[in-house]
Formats: C-alpha cells, structure tokens, sequence
C-alpha cells in the first residue's frame, strides 16, 4: 500500500512512537539506576555514590519485611495460576469449538470476570471466607481470585487460537485413522504449543503482579506485591528502588526465558522437519 | 468467525455413528471440558459477588458484622455529598485517563499498523510496547517518583534551564501524577486492540480510497475511523472499568489527597465496616456495568476474536 518513499507523517508518527516508548520505559530506567545510590543517597538525584548498598539492605531481614519469604509465595502462586490457567482455558476453548446449551452463558461470566473491579473480587471473596469461617490463604483464597483475572485472558486468547486453526488437519488425522485423543495428542495440542506457552506466560506475570485482588484474599502470609505496598507507605530510602529494580529484572527474564523457549522450540521443529 | 458456528463437523458426526459411548461422549464432552473454568468462575466471582449484595443489606458495630436487612448503608452513602464528590472525581479520572489514552493508543496503533512495513518490525515494535504490560504496576508507579518528586528530573532540568524558579509543587502526589500514573499504566490497553482491529482492515480499502482521490488524512477519517470502533470499544471498555474501580494508584499518586470510590472501598474495608464498603461495591458494580453496557452498544465482542 506504501509508495517507496516515506512522508513527513511517517517520521512525526515515529518521532511520537519514539517518545511513547520514552514514556513507558524512562521511569523503570531512573529507579533501576537510583537503586545503585551510594549508601548515604536519597530518592532522587543526584547520586551520591555509586554502591550495592541498598540490595544487600534487602536481604537483611529487619530492614524489610519478609521479602524472601513473599517472593517464594508469589512465584509459587504464579506457578499454580498459570497451570490451571493454561489447562482451563484450553480445555474449555474445546468445549467453545461447539455449540452447547449454556456456552453463551459461560462466555458472558468469563467476560464479566475481566470487567468486575478487581476491588470487589477482592473484597467478594474476602466475605465469602469469612462467613464460612474459613481461613484466607495465599494457596486458596487468593488463588481463586487471581484465577477470576488470568481465566478470561487465557479464554480469549485460546478462542483467537481456534478460530485461527485450520480444521483441515484434523479431518487428515482423522482420515488417517487417528483417535480422537490421538488426533489431539498428536496434531491438535503441538500446533497450539507456542501459544499455549503465551497464556502461560500471560497467567504467571498476571498473577506475580497482582495486588487489588490479593488485598483481602492472600491471609496472613504477604505476596511481593502486598509487600512491596507495604513498602512503599514507611520505606523511604533506595531500598524501594533496589527491590523494584529486582523484581523488574525477574520480570524481564521470565519474559525473555518466554521467547527464547519460544525459539528454540521453532529451530527444534525446523531441524525435525528438515531431516 | 463466531465461535459456535463450527456446529456440524465431522467429528460430531463421525463419532455419533460409533458404539453408544461415542454417542453419549460427545454430548457431554463440551460440559466437562468447560467445568474446571466455569466452577472456579462461579465460585470465585459470582459467588463472591452474591455475598457482596447479601452483606451490603447487613448491619454493623465497631466489633462485628450481623445479618439482617437493613437499607441504611445505601441511605447513608448515596445521601452522603462526600460519595457524591467522590464519584465524580473517579468519573473525572476516568474521563481524562480514557481520552489520553485513546489519543495516545489510536496513534500508536496507527503508526504500528499503516507505517511500519515489515512484519518483523512491527511484531518487535509491538513488543516493546507490551513488555511494560508484564512487570508490577505498583513499581511502575513508584518509578515516577525520582522523576516528578520535589527535587526531582523534572524539577531540576526546568530549573537550571530557567523556566521556573521554583519547582512545581503539582508535579507529585496531585491529580496531574494521577492521570499521568493510569496514563502510563492503562495506555497498553487502548493500544493492543486498536492494533488488532487495523490489522484486520483489508488493504485493497486502502487502496481504494487512495485511487478514488481520498487523502490520507480522509482516509483515516472515512475509512480506518469506523473500521476500527471495535477496538476502540474493547479498549474503552478496559481503561474506564480498571480506572473506575482503581485505588492504588490513587492513594499512591495522589499521596492520600485524592479520592476514588475504590478508595473509599479500601478504607471501610480497613476499617471493618464490611457492610457499608459492600453496599458501596455493588453501586459500584452497577456503574461499571452500565457504562460497559453504553460501550458495548459500539461492538458485539464475540466477533472480534
């Protein structure tokens, strides 16, 4: 559609893409950088120093709450979420190939779970437990509710996959003498594995972020996220920064093990199907 | 592309005419396959939920909650001018942190989709505006301190530039670093499904308008405009609802001087008074609701798959 040579709204647009990514990734930029503050430095600059000061500040207890502690509940949880995150959607992007009685109603509760405020989720549950007598806990009641955010992320996304899929392999593994389960097993689930790797990826960053629904559902025991907020109203030296910068950091590398299994597990397939 | 309409294939078909499991199988395989989803949403949201509505009609005492059925906890918020004030600073927030966002996520997904010619840019582009997406929001928050703070980036630059003297106390903790805070947060939102609708626009439509003597700005106007509504829906639908019922970033941007009705929330909740925070969630709820319903007049979302 592009003629040859590009316009003067082609270098405006990229000269505000260009900010915009500015605007997302500056401030992220200026704490990892302030988390090196020498050990007599405050929250903004100048520098005072250049130091390890504040991540080791991290790692002795008293200074911070339980930060070790929150960091292994938080990845524990976002491993469980993102598990029964990929299983259910993919399982119930399989009912949705179909129509059945009630799909339009399990459609428009998982489409209700993205709008709900996150505060009510939180709050819904928090009674719920309550009234039972049941003890909240990171490992049920706040699974639940950061299952109420993934769940309908991980459903869209397997939808967008099916109706993307072309049947016509299927229907040759079929003809071919497959099973129904052979034909899953064999066809089906290899075709969706990258982006069943993405729901994944979507499920645990989704839930090792998560605050608004752990607020009232996560018991006695903090996640990083409650931890961090706990933080950040009587914390005010770099320490903030230093395990901002720390969790930034895992982040990214969650992201970048994604893609580099995403990859790998194309080069792996190229090399099959070249031999 | 809906997603039901698949109804008649072979598989269905194929195995009704096997052994009488192969009958009954297929029938009941959609109920099973949806059913770990469909509990834990009923289980964790609606019921949920339904305890909201039930505990909003409950009384309370400093000690505990009882149940009852009492309509003072809606009497008292919707007679109270504070919850008025509030609801309308949150509506505020929402309005200005949608129209940014759109402005901002209509231009990015413009020069995405339209200007960015290889596929390969445009997914590494895509990328970078994404990652942000996946790390904490409360440390996206914090990051603007160092920035906006008192003594800090902004402050000091415009300082030894000689624009002002002084620096600007409404950088931080004001309604400014509110906005901007959801602006940088929620933009994402508004950019991904603006970006999926425009690369669904067939380009002969382009084309077509290119040699029927349109410009390039009508063609954005009478073309990528209306086909695009869909996924400034979707993106609406998010930002509005997420700032509606937000209130972390107030308290923490705002530095306690702001308001919201999540906010309001979140302090009857520390305050134990369940009842009333309950009855404030499902006027909530109500909101959200109708104005996702006025949105989604726009858009029917099953086709947008």
């Amino acid at each position: 559609m592009n003629t040859s040579r590009r316009g003067l709204s082609f270098y405006l647009l990229g000269a505000f893409f260009a900010l915009f990514v500015l605007f997302l990734y500056g401030p992220t930029a200026t704490i990892l950088i302030l988390s090196f503050q020498g050990p007599e430095g405050g929250l903004t600059f100048p520098m005072n120093g250049v130091s390890l000061h504040w991540f080791r500040n991290l790692f002795e207890q008293q200074a911070v709450g339980d930060f070790g502690g929150s960091f292994r509940r938080s990845i524990a949880l976002g491993l469980m979420v993102m598990v029964l995150t990929v299983l259910f959607s993919v399982l119930a992007g399989f009912a949705f190939r179909h129509r059945f009685r009630g799909s339009g109603a399990i459609f428009y509760l998982a489409v209700a779970s993205l709008i709900v405020p996150s505060i009510l989720v939180s709050l819904g549950i928090g009674l719920f437990f309550n009234i039972l007598g049941l003890e909240p806990s990171w490992y049920s009641s706040a699974l639940g509710a950061h299952l109420t955010w993934t769940l309908p992320f991980g459903l869209l996304i397997v939808f967008a996959i099916f109706n993307r899929f072309n049947p016509a392999y299927e229907e040759a593994a079929r003809d071919l003498g497959a099973s129904p389960w052979q034909t899953v097993r064999h066809v089906v689930l290899p075709i969706l594995l990258p982006s069943l790797i993405g729901v994944g990826l979507f499920g645990f960053t989704l839930s090792y972020d998560e605050f608004a629904r752990t607020l009232m559902t996560a018991g006695s025991f903090n996640t990083l996220p409650l931890e961090i907020y706990g933080m950040t109203t009587n914390v005010t030296t770099p320490v903030l920064y230093a395990l901002g910068s720390l969790t930034t950091v895992f982040s990214f590398t969650v992201i970048g093990l994604f893609f580099l299994g995403l990859i790998l597990l194309r080069r792996h397939r190229l090399r099959r199907s070249g031999a | 592309m809906t997603l039901t309409a698949e109804t008649s294939r072979p598989s269905v078909t194929a195995a009704a005419g096997r052994a009488r499991r192969g009958r009954l199988l297929p029938r009941v395989a959609p109920y099973l396959q949806a059913a770990p989803l469909t509990v834990t949403l009923l289980l964790f949201l609606l019921v949920p939920i339904l305890t909201i509505v039930a505990v909003s009609f409950w009384d309370y005492d400093s000690v505990r909650i009882y149940p009852d059925f009492v309509l003072t906890n809606y009497s008292e918020l919707l007679t109270s001018p504070v919850t008025w004030k509030t609801y309308l600073n949150t509506l505020k927030y929402a309005a200005l942190t949608w129209a940014i966002t759109l402005g901002i996520g209509f231009t990015v997904a413009y020069f995405l989709a339209f200007h960015v010619r290889s596929t390969t840019w445009q997914m590494v582009l895509f990328l970078v505006c994404t990652i942000p997406f996946w790390t904490s929001n409360i440390i996206r928050m914090i990051s603007w301190i160092p920035f906006l703070g008192r003594n800090g980036l902004l402050n000091s630059g415009l300082i030894s530039a000689g624009v002002i003297d002084e620096p600007l106390e409404f950088l931080l903790f004001s309604d400014f670093s509110v906005v901007l805070a959801f602006v940088h947060l929620y933009a994402l939102f508004m950019v991904v499904p603006i970006f999926n609708s425009m690369m669904r626009i067939d380009r002969a439509l382009i084309e077509a308008a290119r040699d029927g003597g349109a410009s390039a700005a009508q063609t954005l106007w009478n073309v990528i405009l209306p086909l695009t509504k869909p996924g400034i829906a979707i993106g609406s639908i998010f930002v509005v609802t997420l700032v509606m019922g937000d209130f972390i970033t107030v308290r923490l941007m705002s530095g306690g001087q702001s308001a919201s009705i999540g906010l309001m929330i979140a302090n009857e909740i520390s305050l134990l008074q369940y009842p009333a925070a309950a009855a404030n969630a499902v006027v909530l709820l109500a909101v959200v609701l109708i104005m996702v319903v006025a949105m989604l007049r726009v858009v029917d979302i099953r086709k947008e798959l």
